[in-house]
């Protein structure tokens, strides 16, 4: 499409990349089919192509108002939009880069930007999550419901395995999954320690700066990526294998910190370097794991409805390796309709937009409970927290399936 | 969206009191985006948009239009290529995105009864448990919806063998200008009186607001399978095509992609198509595995003797699928080689597709500008895609005047300037070419007999015909006709 750059910005190397981005846009609409906002909410500015539009205008200088800004909130950032789009345009760099932008021009209001502090200050600080749950513990049986699915079950096993494999790999403990569903990376050590591989801890805990990167503290997030480049280092120089996520929410950040420090002098070549080596789990098991791969009597009565998380199918491109290790397992999978659209917990969405969250995760347990499976499995600790509120059945982490059937 | 500052504008007031404030945009960034549609080199931004998600709300809005004697534009998912769906300064553009529900899927009958915001593809993911589905297919089908479809009578790849909209919709409901809820067509094999159902196909917003559509529904083929051939000439691509046809066989789609299309499909959809080749022809067919077999055998040969380098079928379903996604996401995938497409849409005889692709391709040199072809072959539906870069000053000017004088070629050698993408504003003096005063008046009589006042869809699709004196006194240029050197039909 076409766009002439505010003469301002024209010659900062992100605003050529938000143009050479928009450039890319033939504006087809075939994205907008695919985006849980607009199917939602049936306005052309709360769809990709409309949101492209709206960006565009900010590059070309055009005053923006407070509409803009709602319009652009309100994107999950999904990247729903991006696996449909023929063009290939990479949307969700441009959206990022359009949030900054207007973060510049207008300040925001003041319960908007406590809720977002409060968030960015939380959930990145495994100390403080730990703490929160910690204190919530002992009053476990009084929570409601909603609050008390949100901590871990008792009867979770958290052993991990002692012995230390000649093959080793650092495991991305993650900020919320660390306090949240520690049962999720003991379950992930103890089947690699089966396949001959051991998982080294991170030397110390901290967000991969998903959080503060998607609530646009960009300058912070940025921090919080060099400090756990700075925490890792030592592990890679000592000559681990891999580095392995198990929340796709957090792979995918990691994958991508190649591009987010391409400037960086300091810390460009060391992040190349760690995008390369990082792994989801699945990507992982899948290449270890033969397809004669004994199938467990235990999982044969289980029916497992999968949701993919946005960040494995449409971030990390990683589509149909879950389902097939699990029914490699012997687990039968129930079909699952629409399986592109978000559940609606997107990182902190849940809480800055709620309405719309609890529409998506309406519609997505609908979807996923519709052949009445015994339970439901997923990728990222986010959407299974966000599931588990409200279904009707168990929430887990796949690869406590894979656990349990010993494979 | 429902916070729009209080609006002095005494239209957006009187809709207030009609419908709820989260169904009215009326501030300008969230308006901005409605300023286009598929065709974004037209702009122009409306006075409010509404998104009603009732019929009655519907109503009420046309009625509001007609007292204030406010022009409306109809807009589904904004997919047009011909600017259909480009608003009107003064004008209220009437998004049906919010009326999206499949109302009723009856497998008895073999149809069903759609809102008109329902998407295309949406219709056969429905039925298909049913061994179903609803067989127009446009390009577009993910996004586009079938009110768009209805009012522009879409085509796809595999109308060539079970038609275009127009034969695959029962009936359907529009709410006119004054409000009234009227009822086209029925469920019944015939309806009496005029078959006013017919008039709707390809009405482009013009004679009322489509609000409800009962689809046809087919039964899937017990079998489809699908050949590509390759070949080095696009020439004899192009009749290779007019000989299959010629033969009787009739395809259930028959497509043909030159190397630019073939080169921006593959690097999306890793279908296979072969790099090196300047053509390929898709050619499916379908029935029960005796028919399919027999016709194959027959394609092929044909396809063989008119030089195609290589021929393979689809192995599985996958593959099949896989070879038609490349071909539908052709056009976006062009994205991938240019800046900007301007997509063309006339129809040729099919003896003249290599003569004619001979000749663009020299017009492409003439214009200095880049052109892919991905098409319907078989129908004879040319879609040459001109690549231009809209951030040129004058490049865009210069495709049009590339894409004019492509439609009157398409004229000259029997043809017509729209196959299935309508005529919008893009194509609207190219109808002073395409018919003559008396039927054009006839065009403008039945508008008229439904938009007295001129209020739907204005200043589209139908020219008048001072608009037609004016631009053919500038068309003809020292008084020659375009293609002076051909036979005119
Ligand atoms: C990449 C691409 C590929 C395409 N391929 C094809 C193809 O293969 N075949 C084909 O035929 N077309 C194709 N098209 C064109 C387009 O998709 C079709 O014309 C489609 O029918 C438009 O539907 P829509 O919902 O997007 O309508 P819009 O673009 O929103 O509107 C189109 C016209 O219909 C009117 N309209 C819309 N809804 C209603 C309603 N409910 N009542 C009354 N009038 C209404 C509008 O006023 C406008 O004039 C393609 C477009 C793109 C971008
Ligand atoms: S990222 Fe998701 S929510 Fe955002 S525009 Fe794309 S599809 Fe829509
Ligand atoms: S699908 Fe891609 S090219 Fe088409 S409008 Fe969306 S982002 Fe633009």
């Amino acid at each position: 499409m076409e766009i002439h750059l505010d003469k301002s910005i024209a010659s900062q190397d992100w605003a050529k990349e938000a143009e050479a981005i928009v450039r890319k846009c033939v504006h087809c609409g075939f994205c907008n089919a695919t985006c849980p906002t607009y199917q939602q909410l049936g306005h052309e500015s709360e769809g990709p192509r409309g949101r492209i539009y709206l960006i565009t205008q900010l590059l070309e200088g055009h005053p923006a108002d407070r509409q803009t800004r709602d319009h652009l909130d309100r994107c999950l950032l999904c990247r729903a939009c991006e696996t449909t789009c023929p063009s290939g345009v990479p949307y969700s760099r441009l959206l990022e880069t359009g949030r900054l932008m207007l973060e510049e021009q207008q300040p925001r209001s003041g319960l908007d930007r406590l809720k977002r502090k409060a968030m960015t200050a939380v959930i990145p600080s495994t100390g403080l999550m730990r703490a929160g749950v910690g204190i919530a513990k002992p009053l476990r049986p009084l929570l409601p419901k909603k609050l008390a699915t949100q901590l871990p079950l008792p009867d979770k096993d958290l052993t991990r395995p002692g012995s230390l494999h000649k093959r080793r790999m650092l495991l991305l403990e993650g900020c919320a999954q660390s306090s949240l569903t520690p049962e999720t990376n003991a379950a992930a050590a103890r089947v690699l320690d089966r396949l001959g591989i051991s998982l080294i801890p991170e030397a110390s805990g901290g967000c991969c700066g998903a959080v503060r990167l998607h609530t646009s503290d960009r300058e912070r997030g940025l921090q919080d990526i060099r400090n756990r480049i700075d925490t890792w280092w030592p592990a890679i120089e000592n000559g681990i294998e891999a580095i392995i996520s198990t929340a796709s929410g957090c792979g995918v950040t990691v994958k991508d910190y190649a591009h987010l420090m391409q400037n960086d002098p300091e810390y460009a070549d060391k992040a190349e370097r760690i995008s390369a080596l990082t792994l989801d789990l699945a990507e992982l098991i899948a290449a270890e794991t033969a397809e004669s791969t004994p199938k467990s009597e235990l999982a044969q009565d289980l029916r497992v409805a999968f949701h993919s998380p946005c960040t494995l199918q449409h971030g990390q491109k990683i589509v149909g390796v879950i389902e097939a290790l699990l029914e490699r397992y012997g687990y039968s999978l129930v079909p699952v309709g629409d399986a592109h659209l978000c559940c609606g917990s997107a990182g902190t969405y849940a809480v800055l937009q709620p309405v719309l969250s609890g529409q998506l995760k309406a519609d997505k347990l609908a979807q996923l409970q519709l052949s009445s499976p015994d339970l439901i499995a997923t990728a990222n600790v986010g959407c299974q927290l966000h599931l588990r509120k409200d279904a009707d059945v168990p929430v887990l982490h796949w690869i406590e399936l894979l656990d349990r059937s010993k494979g | 969206m429902s916070r729009a500052k209080p609006n002095s504008d005494p239209l957006i007031q009187q809709l207030r009191s009609v419908l709820p404030d989260s169904c009215i945009v009326s501030d300008p960034a969230s308006m901005k985006p409605y300023e286009c549609d598929g065709l974004s080199g037209y702009r122009q931004m409306p006075r409010v948009v509404v998104l009603p998600t009732t019929v009655e709300q519907v109503q009420a809005v046309m009625k509001a239009c007609q007292a204030s004697k406010t022009p409306v534009v109809p807009r589904g998912a904004g997919t047009s290529l011909s600017g259909g769906a480009m608003p009107h300064k003064n004008g209220v553009v009437l998004s049906v995105n919010r009326l999206n529900r499949i109302l009723d899927i009856d497998g008895q009958n073999r149809c069903a009864t759609l809102q008109p915001g329902v998407r295309n593809l949406q219709i056969s993911d429905a039925v298909e448990h049913l061994g179903l589905y609803y067989a127009p297919d446009p390009s577009s089908q993910i996004a586009c919806t079938i009110g768009g479809n209805v009012a522009e009578n879409a085509g796809g790849v595999h109308c060539l063998k079970y038609g275009l909209t127009v034969h695959n919709i029962l009936q359907v409901k529009i709410v006119t200008l004054n409000g009234d809820l009227v009822t086209l067509g029925s469920t019944a094999p015939d309806s009496p009186g005029n078959d006013l159902l017919a008039l709707m196909m390809g009405s482009e917003g013009m004679l009322g607001i489509v609000v409800e559509v009962v689809v046809r529904l087919l039964p899937r083929p017990p079998l489809a399978r699908v050949l590509m051939a390759a070949f080095d000439d696009i020439e004899k691509a192009g009749n290779a095509v007019a000989n299959v046809i010629a033969s009787g066989v009739i395809p259930a789609g028959f497509e043909m992609m030159d190397r630019a299309a073939i080169t921006a499909a593959e690097d999306f959809v890793r279908a296979g198509y072969p790099a090196d080749a300047e053509a390929i022809l898709l050619c499916e067919v379908d029935g029960t595995e005796q028919e399919v077999n027999a016709q194959l055998d027959r394609v092929k040969a044909l396809l063989d003797k008119a030089g195609a380098t290589q021929i393979s079928l689809a192995k599985d379903e996958n593959e099949r699928i896989l070879f038609w996604s490349g071909r539908k996401n052709a056009f976006p995938a062009v994205g991938r080689i240019s800046p900007d497409y301007y997509c063309m849409d006339g129809t040729i005889p099919r003896k003249e597709i290599g003569n004619v692709l001979t000749r663009i391709s020299a017009m492409a040199d003439k214009y200095g500008l880049g052109v892919a072809n991905v098409f319907h072959a078989g129908d004879g539906n040319l879609h040459p895609l001109i690549l231009y870069d809209a951030n040129k000053p004058g490049d865009f000017v210069k495709a049009e005047e590339f894409g004019g004088e492509i439609l009157d070629l398409c004229v000259a050698v029997g043809g017509t300037i729209t196959g299935e993408h309508g005529v919008g504003v893009e194509k609207i003096d190219r109808m002073c070419v395409q018919f003559d005063e008396a039927t054009l008046a006839q065009f403008l009589a039945v508008r008229e007999a439904f938009d007295p006042d001129g209020l739907l869809n204005p200043d589209k699709a139908v020219p008048t015909l001072a608009r037609c004196a004016e631009f053919n006194a500038m068309h003809v240029h020292h008084g020659k006709l375009p293609h002076p050197e051909l036979e005119r039909f």
